[in-house]
């Protein structure tokens, strides 16, 4: 069996030469002095294989364009076994490979691994970090959630800002007109096709040139080199295992949010970059007015040019870690002006507030619910809402949870909604609610009462009170009469008529309103048989006063 | 394999031993997650439930017919509205049979044909009687059959695909 497989390999090696290949690459020469602080690279290599991976895989269930992508991406947290894990490989994969390539330019900084002749290697480097951070930038967007909307077209606006070119820079964005499914298209183009051909390419050419001019040695390493495999391929599987138990226990242990489906016309939102841009974010607040390009773009701008240039700027000779004081200086700088800026604006970040929605109607029964408010739980069953929706938590379905909707919304914007619903809310599923105004007005009044508090309260109503709660609102009697306080002055206030008069009296007194009570202006009323017992049950079941 | 010696070759074999086993697990930890979320079937939130077929005066004794109805359908993550159709058979007894519309050999559509009595397949020459029996050709099961149930006149069905694929 062996002599089949090494006669196999054989056959292989003649053909391609992939084991000498292997071979060289993992024999190479190494200092003796490379050791742990060298494993990030590669600890960088395998992030980016990951996400490679898990993007992918992500790709098989998501629909690349606004409002589908919500969906499909709703779907595959949902729907799809081990969805929920997928992503959360994704999303912190994404966080932790920021994190790991700023360690791994920290660490060739410190020791100066970017002088002569290793300068290009240096370059092709910076050019990984801005792709790994356009990654993020791109990839931001997609969810298609509030948060990606908001933070892109805050995006899309710096980069408008940019001097001479931010016309350009916006058009290319597709975001003239302001982020939409252009916007989408493009950034997701550049997410899944050309970002990672480009990284995947400079990557090659980054380990071609680390292998060109050999790792970095320590200036006083005088030992003979050393072989990269096993004891620093070890090295870095260890690093790499480290890394990934992280990010395996993240995403299956910290859920990836997903905000409600993004809203343009959403006014309440408050949108933040991810943690890594924060700085850049609180930056902004140092320059006002006209300076605010100095703060978005050239500052920025300026930076990198800078990293770009290190090699170029510091042409010493190599020394010690020690004696780069300079070097440890700047970075100690730069860690604590990017930490401080960072703290600074989670600090004076508002937690995302719910206040406003718990504040009315708590210790109410559903039976001090004005009658438009009832009749609006009436349709919400009637329309079998609650298929597709949660009012507070539960399984979860189609629809978001009505009670605890982040927004609220007016009752116009509601009615126009239910009427058309993928008109205000693109991609929306939703079936459009075909009911008479006064039962989208019930509808729309109800789902404006609702607050995580009274929902439960509210859903309790029994089914003939709603119902003629619906009578009530669609007969149109609370021109006339007044109930929980709301309604017209014409006729008698309909609190407590279960103590005046019996519910015989009531049914007469619809069909001939004159004969029982002389002088009164009341229309006579011919309900539906069960419409009008619905309708007694329900003045029988107001509170007295 | 000829490695380079530098260390002990008991220390080296800890260490290739380990490169190799920490590969494998993280090689694993990735597999299965996505070998699962391949191919684990997905959890369905809504199901095609019973659809208003027709009316049973519509259809003969010995004659199917084939009825269309709309029925809701969840696909991925989207629930479609979308045109089916059966073919409905009157039993003897007064009971009906509801066919689903797909040859139980590739898939193609049947229909029935009345100078011979029997449901033909034109893609691949498939004949099944009456009863959705195979008569002839390359089908190997009979046609498969949804659930019906009778509500006075009117005909309802339950038209759930069967997991064999077609």
């Amino acid at each position: 069996m062996k002599g089949v497989a090494r006669r196999a390999a054989d056959w292989i090696e003649q053909r391609t030469g992939f084991e000498t290949f292997i071979r060289s690459f993992l024999f190479e020469d190494i200092p003796a002095s490379t050791g742990w602080p060298h494993v990030f690279g590669s600890i960088a290599i395998f992030l980016f294989l990951t996400q490679a991976f898990s993007g992918i895989l992500l790709a098989f269930n998501f629909a690349p364009t606004p409002g589908e992508a919500y969906n499909s991406l709703t779907y595959i947290m949902r729907s799809v076994t081990a969805g929920r894990m997928i992503r959360g490989l994704h999303h912190w994969g994404a966080t932790m490979m920021i994190v790991v390539v700023a360690i791994h330019m920290v660490q060739v900084f410190l020791y100066g691994a970017y002088k002569k002749p290793r300068e290009t290697t240096w370059v092709v480097g910076v050019t990984l970090f801005l792709i790994t951070l356009a990654f993020g930038l791109t990839g931001y967007l997609l969810p298609w959630d509030n948060k990606a909307y908001w933070g892109t077209s805050v995006t899309a606006t710096i980069a408008s800002q940019a001097p001479f070119i931010g016309g350009y820079l916006r058009r290319l964005m597709g975001a003239e007109d302001g982020v939409g499914v252009v916007t989408f298209a493009r950034f997701y183009d550049l997410h899944t096709l050309i970002l990672p051909g480009l990284m995947a390419l400079l990557v090659v050419v980054h380990i071609y040139l680390v292998r060109r001019h050999g790792i970095a040695p320590a200036p006083s390493d005088e030992h003979p080199s050393v072989k990269f495999f096993p004891r620093q391929v070890f090295r870095d599987t260890v690093a790499i295992f480290i890394t990934f138990v992280i990010l395996f226990l993240a995403s299956l242990l910290i859920g990836v949010p997903l905000e409600r489906l993004a809203d343009p016309t959403d006014t309440t939102y408050i949108p933040r970059p991810d943690w890594y841009f924060l700085f850049l974010f609180q930056a902004l607040k140092f320059f006002r007015g006209p300076l605010e390009p100095i703060g978005s773009v050239v500052l920025p701008t300026a930076f990198i040019a800078v990293l770009f240039a290190v090699p170029f700027l510091d042409r010493s000779r190599v020394r010690r870690l020690r004696q780069r004081t300079a070097a440890i200086a700047i970075t100690i700088l730069a860690i604590a002006g990017w930490g401080a800026l960072t703290m600074a604006a989670i600090i004076t970040t508002p937690s995302a507030n719910t206040d406003g929605l718990t504040s009315k109607g708590d210790s109410e029964s559903w039976a001090s619910f004005s009658p438009e408010e009832l009749a609006g739980v009436g349709y919400f069953r009637q329309e079998h809402c609650e298929s597709c929706h949660n009012l507070i938590d539960g399984d979860p379905k189609v629809g978001p949870n009505l009670a605890s909707l982040p927004v609220r919304r007016s009752a116009e914007w509601m009615i126009e909604h239910f009427k058309n619903p993928s008109q205000l809310i693109p991609g929306s599923n939703m079936p459009p609610i075909h009911l008479p105004d006064a039962g989208l007005n019930a509808l729309s009044a109800f789902l404006l009462k609702l607050t995580p508090e009274n929902a439960a309260r509210l859903m309790s109503a029994p089914s003939n009170a709603s119902d003629g709660a619906e009578t009530f609102v669609t007969s149109g009697c609370g021109g006339c009469h007044k109930v929980n306080g709301t309604g017209g002055d014409m006729g008698p206030p309909l609190n407590g008529i279960s103590s005046r008069r019996s519910k015989e009296w009531i049914a007469r007194h619809f069909d001939d309103p004159q004969k029982l009570s002389p002088g009164s202006i009341m229309p006579p009323y011919r309900f539906a048989p069960s419409d009008q017992s619905a309708l007694i049950s329900y003045l029988f079941s107001l509170p007295a006063h | 394999m000829m490695y380079e010696v530098k260390a002990t070759p008991s220390r080296r074999t800890y260490l290739v031993g380990a490169i190799y086993g920490l590969t494998s697990l993280i090689a694993a930890a990735l597999g299965v997650p996505a070998l699962i979320y391949l191919f684990h079937p997905r959890r369905e939130t809504v199901s095609t439930g019973w659809v208003d077929a027709g009316d049973l005066v519509q259809i003969r004794p010995e004659s199917p017919r084939e009825v269309t109805f709309r029925s809701n359908r969840v696909d991925g993550w989207k629930i479609r509205s979308e045109k089916g159709s059966a073919w409905v058979v009157k039993n003897d007894d007064g009971t009906i049979t509801a066919f689903s519309p797909w040859c139980t050999h590739l898939g193609c559509a049947y229909h029935w044909e009345v100078a011979r009595r029997a449901f033909a397949c034109p893609c691949h020459g498939s004949w099944f009687s009456i009863t959705g029996k195979v008569i002839t050709g390359p089908a190997s099961r009979p046609l498969d059959r949804y659930e019906t149930r009778l509500e006075g006149t009117r005909i309802w069905i339950k038209p759930v695909r069967q997991a064999r694929g077609i």
